[in-house]
């Protein structure tokens, strides 16, 4: 049987060492504020060292920086680790996704291009794959009640509903969905379960949604009420003394299918 | 042992040579006639799309040097399936031919289930199976694909796994064989498979 996944999120963005510039990790909330926390490539190894599922990289200032330090990262989160990747943030085009690719991503999420040039979705899918290609779609809800998607980590508003946005990159080939909640983000008081199942519910592809764990029963509820094929979290693995496998073993007790590795 | 990687335009050479390092081994990505001809070795990886994949393949005849090995090779994911005699995926398009069979889309009768198949989903193998030894009984493998192989020389399948029906996800002929799930991305039991298959005298 096809297991649920648990899947880290690694939100990087770039930090000056005197005169170079390196990725760090950082946690963030509501997309706001972040908070420096460390090294991506060790904490990849020890999320592999925890048997997670997969691991999402995300580069959440990529115009600010160069390229080539994102792809530094994932060239030997690559070398070390053995578990899927995908990598997130700045993606612009065909060239950027085989750049990615061919330094060690497994799939490529984009978000603010598959708003602004749709086509991209397409043209991906059909040139790598629809398995490679995850689109992130970040919700707010609205002052009308509303829950609208925004681009640019929260900057730029988009006038699509969530649901009607998530049919139509399914539409035009995406393979999985990343969705999170920007009011939720960092929060750890529970993922958006409505808004998850919603989703989930209208489309045939994999959804992996994101934004508010901060306990073992959000990733269950995610899960069960939810509906998502899998679940990730930045905040919740990175501040709190939660590890995966406990996490994981609280899941499976509550009935879910999850792969148990010991 | 010299082993070489098929070095052609679908994707994740990268990992599976990762793979290969974390094992000690150090291999060749190759498209070159020669180098893939004199290995002990070879493996086919492949991720992304059937057509471009044999359009690449047939442009350089490298098509032609894969089908005159005769050492023991692995095909992963679109390696798998580009040895069958041909794919659905996107038309119809002509392929190696190696597997009397045809990859076509997953079509899971559970319509709870979604395609792509992504994720950790376990694996039944036809016991004394080389490439599965030093598993245990039914092994979570790493899988992301929409589209899938099915023999019509039912002995060719030595493995699969069940979403919403019976998919095979290896098989194995003469000096060849070939996996549905990515070894190089399925931690542990990924890198036993993929030295099982190394140790392998076809």
């Amino acid at each position: 049987m096809l297991k649920r996944r648990l899947i880290p999120k690694l939100q990087m963005k770039s930090s000056q060492f005197g005169s170079s510039s390196k990725m760090v990790l950082v946690t963030t909330r509501e997309y706001q504020k972040t908070i420096e926390i460390g090294n991506p490539v060790s904490q990849a190894k020890i999320y592999e060292a925890q048997a997670a599922d997969e691991l999402i990289f995300l580069d959440i200032d990529a115009p600010a920086h160069q390229r080539n330090i994102t792809l530094d990262v994932i060239k030997r989160a690559a070398e070390e680790i053995f578990m899927p990747i995908t990598i997130g943030g700045g993606i612009r085009s065909i060239e950027d996704f085989r750049l990615l690719l061919s330094h060690g991503a497994d799939k490529v999420s984009i978000n603010t291009i598959a708003i602004e040039n749709p086509d991209l979705i397409g043209q991906a899918s059909s040139i790598f794959g629809a398995q490679c290609v995850v689109v992130s779609i970040d919700y707010k809800k609205e002052s009308d009640g509303t829950y609208r998607v925004w681009g640019q980590s929260g900057k730029l508003y988009s006038n699509w509903d969530v649901i009607n946005w998530a049919i139509e990159v399914e539409r035009r080939g995406a393979g999985e969905i990343l969705l999170t909640s920007i009011d939720r983000d960092g929060m750890r008081q529970g993922l958006d379960i409505n808004i998850t199942k919603q989703v989930v519910q209208s489309v045939s592809i994999p959804v992996i949604t994101s934004g508010g764990c901060g306990l073992a029963a959000h990733f269950v509820e995610g899960f069960i009420d939810g509906q998502a094929s899998a679940v990730a979290a930045g905040t919740y693995f990175s501040f709190k003394d939660e590890n995966i496998m406990q996490t994981r073993a609280q899941i499976k007790n509550a009935g879910v299918p999850i792969r148990i590795h010991t | 042992m010299k082993i070489a990687i098929v070095k052609y335009n679908a994707g994740n050479v990268e990992s599976v040579k990762n793979a290969l390092n974390r094992l000690d081994l150090e291999p060749i990505i190759s498209d070159d006639a020669e180098i893939l001809q004199t290995a002990d070795k070879v493996i086919f990886p492949g991720v992304g799309e059937a057509s471009t994949a044999m359009n690449y393949l047939r442009e350089r005849k490298l098509d032609e040097v894969i089908k005159s090995l005769n050492q023991p090779v692995l095909g992963i994911c679109l390696g798998m399936q580009v040895m069958a005699k041909c794919s659905y995926e996107g038309g119809h398009y002509e392929c190696l031919d190696w597997f009397n069979a045809e990859v076509v889309r997953l079509e899971p009768s559970d319509l709870n289930l979604r395609v792509p198949h992504v994720g950790w989903n376990n694996i039944n193998y036809s016991s004394g199976s080389i490439l599965f030894a030093n598993l245990p009984a039914s092994p979570d493998v790493y899988f992301v694909h929409s589209y899938h192989m099915q023999c019509s020389d039912s002995q060719d399948e030595i493995a699969n796994c069940e979403y919403g029906g019976n998919v095979t996800v290896a098989v194995q002929k003469r000096n060849i064989m070939a996996v549905q799930f990515h070894p190089e991305k399925s931690q542990d039991y990924g890198l036993t498979i993929l030295e099982n298959f190394l140790r392998w005298q076809s």
